[in-house]
């Protein structure tokens, strides 16, 4: 030992010290991070597993299945079918663009579809499948799925989506679904979560809209586990949703399809409803369009199309269109004088073919005059100037009160979209709205449904649904949801005289089975289903005074845009009433003559459930409606079996 | 100075040896080591590769340096310090010309069989230097400026090779390390004042030097220090890992989730997680009793050296043995602290339980050192 030990021994009394001294430190350090680790993993352990579950669980919307929409007999009107469709995943792919390329030659790639779906796989995250054709039929899948190894990250995908086997015939009343649009989202106030699913589909327009609370259900949620990457690796568990509920209506498949094929070619609406119940058994607009082209996603050219189309598709006619009701409107004005006593059934009315109010002409439809009028003739033959006269005596207030009391000029609560209330004028209307004085001049015109009057379809047919019953029946379109049945609008009694009521029955009895009625070509012979029935042509024009000297304003000469809408409303059978039916043909001419055949043909459709024999027709005309008969079946056939094949 | 200052006549020699190595400290060592085998086949998903087979073997090398160094007598430790030393320093200056980029950083250099971090190297040889330097020193020149500033400067040096590769962990632990030995060795109280003062002044400055022409650091180790002030401020980014590494801890609990039930690490919301941040795995899956437990192991393992070291009448022992306890201290208590968001994010593994070649054999050569020191201390 060469060092002095002292040195030696005051160095290790100096390393002891200053050891014992880091030890401390080192030992409290210790300390502090086994107090830290106490603070995390004991005092803040609930918070922090919270954390870690809010990591790791995410949670699915599982979409439900969307109520179905039936018939008044349970056959199907909108329904849920499997779609296929096929998807990418761009991290599975490698070489996106040699996969799309290879299954291009599998599969035809929509253009506009491939656009799309190559912007959002540039956009979203590597796991996201998005779709690259939609609504692929099962060989194509079935052709991708046997060629799966050469499509990595191609899969297929199975879906439900909206069908309507209908095709147009429902196209106006049900609607149709489609995606949830920006706009749809900022109608709705709070969006159920459900509506933020890429492509969930939502009603847009008709029942489908109006009920989609019903139909729409309620979402499920799966809870999966995905990883930090946001990849799922497994689900935890789910909670079903509830489907949607089924909706049945109180329509008739097969009333519809055959309004349908008979107004085909016709810019033009019918209404059928059941006078008791107030069921629509049938409402109906033509054209239609098919509301399968809007669930897939209608193409810019279809849609142009259908907008561009003079016959207007798109809007349903039945309950939207609002016409001049023209001569169908002559029971309100006779009832609203009966009514107040300021005239008598029997009392005539002389028509020289005109009435001079406020020096000016109003014309009777017949030039030469009908000579002395009374209630039952100035219905039968549709006199104008007994109108004339009677409004002058009882007042537009009181006709407004009248046709409103027959359902006129009020909205009907219908589940469709766009009821139009229509207009019925009275003259706090005229001053409020228009800022000017009634004039005796516009009860005249608004005696005859013409002037300021404007009614649907579907309020003719409520109306001459209340003539026929004297009830307030109100109309239904929906019979049930989910099994459970929604009340009938029967309505309460209105209150009018039954001999009055009575004396107009039998002068619209008269229109279609006397003679000299206006629709008597139109009648039916059967005399179980008689109808009782009131043609209407309303003026979309004025008649210049020059057309008039001329005295020739044929329609048939016109212009289609320019010549008068053809209107019938009748109730059959007349004895019991069971159906009303209001017909209006846009542009059709003469009421008698193009509105009251379609409406008689409807009507014994409606009444015998199908076909019916040729004996109900007048004899002379059964050749022509036996092909006529002959035509609207094959029609009705071929369009069935296109159907199937769709399906 | 030669091996005849020893007093060698009661030193164990040939096989005896063996008997005389420090087992619990052998044990213990295996024990931690034992733990990260079982974390890193848990990361991986229940399986031994990429890193749990890897990593055993390794330790099998470790502890057979360790094994080998302990037969060697100190003192030929204590000769070969100044060349150890000297050695770290030119391969961190090769390191600076043919590293290889890692993570941003320069920090190894590929030998074919492993890669050399000589940063790693440096934590021990930096301990051996120091250790000898002092035990050559007289002990009244201890606290003589000229023998303060001259230790300071070997210091120093490899620091600021390091600080350029740049691994700011590494730096802080070879001052922290080099700075705790001085202090061992009985440099006066005075002039860690001062230090711990200019310290203060210089975290100023670097706050203050921010986004000026005279930034002391670099932008990124800006944002860590940021991240490590507020997690929240950037869930997204650069606060993700130390908010998810304390979601991990915390959701652990009293006993865990399981052993390779930790959602956390299993689904990759953890950073790194077999490596810097491997302790959140453990904590996770064996909550607070399975950290606490590692935390006891590793206290055990400083107890044992610190009392190895003090009943070691040899300075250079002495100073060599708590050395290397010390540098071990910092290395798990910088970690723990990083991930339990005590301490900014700055890179340090988790020793014996981090994946990782070069650490790992260092510490156990560090050990081997301890062993040596155990065996042939003066009787």
């Amino acid at each position: 030992m060469k060092r002095p030990t002292r040195d030696n021994t005051e160095s290790q009394r100096r390393i002891t010290r200053r050891g014992l001294v880091l030890g401390g430190g080192m030992a409290g350090f210790v300390g502090l991070l086994g107090l830290r680790m106490r603070y995390l993993q004991v005092d803040q352990a609930d918070q922090f597993r919270l954390l870690a579950d809010e990591n790791r669980i995410n949670i699915h919307l599982i979409p439900p299945s969307r109520g179905r929409i039936f018939d008044r007999e349970g056959r199907v009107i909108a329904e849920n079918i499997p779609s296929y469709r096929i998807n990418i995943i761009r991290e599975q792919a490698g070489d996106l663009e040699d996969v799309i390329a290879r299954l291009s030659k599998l599969v035809r790639l929509n253009p506009e579809e491939l656009k799309k779906a190559r912007e959002d796989l540039a956009k979203l995250r590597g796991d996201t499948p998005v779709t690259v054709a939609d609504r692929v039929s099962w060989e194509d899948i079935s052709r991708v799925a046997v060629n799966a190894p050469a499509l990595p990250g191609v899969t297929p995908e199975v879906g439900l989506s909206r069908h309507y086997p209908m095709g147009e015939d429902y196209s106006h009343v049900v609607g149709y679904v489609g995606p949830v649009s920006d706009r749809d989202l900022e109608r709705i106030d709070a969006p159920d979560a459900l509506l933020l699913i890429p492509r969930f589909q939502i009603g847009k327009i008709g029942l489908e809209r109006r009920r989609e609370d019903t139909l729409r259900g309620k979402a499920g949620t799966k809870r999966v586990e995905v990883n930090a990457a946001g990849r799922v690796m497994r689900e935890l568990d789910r909670v079903e949703g509830e489907a949607g509920a089924d909706i049945q209506l109180t329509l008739d498949n097969a009333l519809q399809s055959y309004i349908t094929a008979r107004l085909e070619g016709e810019s033009a609406a019918a209404v059928v409803m059941d006078c008791d119940t107030g069921d629509l058994l049938a409402c109906s607009s033509t054209p239609g369009y098919d509301p399968n082209l809007f669930v897939r996603g209608i193409s810019q050219a279809d849609y142009s199309a259908l907008l561009d189309n003079k016959y207007r598709p798109l809007p349903n006619k039945a309950v939207q269109g609002v016409y001049p009701p023209g001569s169908t409107f002559k029971m309100v004005t006779a009832l609203a004088a009966l009514e107040d006593g300021q005239v008598d059934p029997n009392e005539t009315v002389y028509c020289p073919g005109f009435l001079k109010v406020a020096n000016r002409r109003f014309h009777c439809w017949k030039r030469a005059g009908h000579g002395n009028v009374d209630l039952h003739r100035s219905l039968r033959e549709s006199c104008d100037v007994y109108y004339y006269d009677l409004a002058l005596r009882v007042g537009i207030d009181k006709i407004a009160e009248m046709a409103k009391r027959l359902g006129l000029g009020l909205e009907h609560d219908l589940p469709m979209t766009s009821v139009a209330g229509g207009l019925i004028p009275n003259k706090l209307w005229k001053a409020t709205s228009r800022g000017e004085d009634w004039r005796i001049g516009d009860t005249a015109n608004a005696a005859i449904g013409q002037g300021y009057v404007l009614s649907s379809p579907l309020q003719l047919a409520v109306m001459t649904a209340r003539l026929a019953t004297g009830r307030s029946v109100s109309p239904r379109l929906v019979r049930s949801v989910d099994g459970v049945e929604e009340p009938p609008n029967r309505g309460e009694p209105l209150g009018l005289n039954e001999n009055t009521l009575r004396e107009i029955r039998q002068a619209m009895y008269a229109v279609s089975n006397n003679r000299r009625g206006t629709a008597y070509g139109s009648r039916i012979i059967e005399d179980a289903f008689r109808m009782a029935g009131k043609t209407g042509t309303s003026q979309v024009r004025n008649i210049t005074a020059a057309e008039r000297a001329r005295g020739v304003f044929r329609n048939e000469d016109l212009p289609w845009e320019r010549r008068d809408h053809a209107l019938y409303v009748n109730f059959a059978p007349f004895e019991v009433p069971k159906v009303a039916v209001a017909v209006i043909v846009e542009h059709g001419g003469g009421g008698s003559t193009t509105a009251a055949p379609i409406a008689r043909d409807i009507t014994l459709q409606a009444l015998y459930g199908d076909d019916p024999p040729l004996d109900a027709y007048p004899s002379k005309d059964r050749g022509r409606i036996k092909t006529q008969q002959e035509q609207l079946r094959s029609r009705l056939d071929r369009r069935g079996s296109e159907d199937s094949d769709r399906a | 100075m030669s091996y005849l200052e020893y007093t060698v006549k009661h030193t164990p020699s040939g096989l005896r040896k063996v008997l005389y190595l420090n087992w619990p400290l052998a044990l213990l060592l295996t024990a931690v080591a034992a733990i990260g085998i079982l974390m890193l086949y848990s990361v991986a998903g229940g399986t031994f590769n990429p890193w749990a087979e890897p990593q055993a073997k390794r330790y099998a090398l470790g502890f057979a340096v360790m094994f080998f160094v302990a037969m060697v007598p100190i003192w030929f430790w204590r000769n070969m310090s100044v060349l150890a030393y000297t050695v770290s320093v030119l391969l961190l200056i090769a390191v600076e010309l043919v590293g290889v980029e890692g993570k941003g950083a320069q920090r190894w250099i590929d030998l074919g069989f492993m890669r050399l971090q000589p940063s790693e190297l440096m934590k021990v040889t930096l301990v051996m230097f120091l250790a000898a330097y002092y035990d050559w020193l007289p002990l009244k020149k201890t606290s003589r400026p000229l023998w303060v500033l001259l230790p300071v400067v070997l210091i120093l040096v490899p620091v600021a090779l390091v600080l350029r590769q740049p691994d700011l962990g590494t730096s802080i632990l070879l001052i922290t390390g080099g700075g705790l030995i001085m202090f061992l060795a009985g440099v006066h109280w005075a002039y860690f004042a001062a230090v711990l003062a200019a310290i203060g002044g210089l975290v100023t400055a670097v706050f203050k030097s921010r986004g000026t022409d005279w930034q002391l650091l670099a932008d990124y180790q800006y944002r860590r220090i940021d991240t490590f002030l507020d997690p929240a401020s950037d869930p997204l980014g650069a606060g993700y890992h130390i908010t998810q590494s304390k979601i991990a801890l915390g959701s652990g609990g009293w006993t865990g989730r399981g052993f390779m039930q930790g959602t956390q690490s299993r689904l990759n919301f953890l950073p790194e997680k077999h490596t810097d941040f491997i302790f959140t795995t453990l904590a996770e899956e064996f909550g607070f009793v399975g950290a606490i437990s590692l935390l006891m192991l590793y206290a055990l393992i400083i107890v044992f050296c610190v009392t190895s070291a003090l009943a070691n009448r040899d300075r250079f022992s002495s100073l060599l043995t708590l050395g290397v306890a010390v540098t071990f201290f910092l290395f798990f208590a910088v970690n723990m602290s990083m991930v339990m968001g005590l301490a900014p994010v700055v890179g340090v593994p988790l020793p014996l339980v981090s994946y990782g070649g070069s650490a790992m054999l260092i510490l156990m050569l560090g050990f081997g050192l301890v062993q040596s020191a155990h065996i042939h201390r003066p009787r």
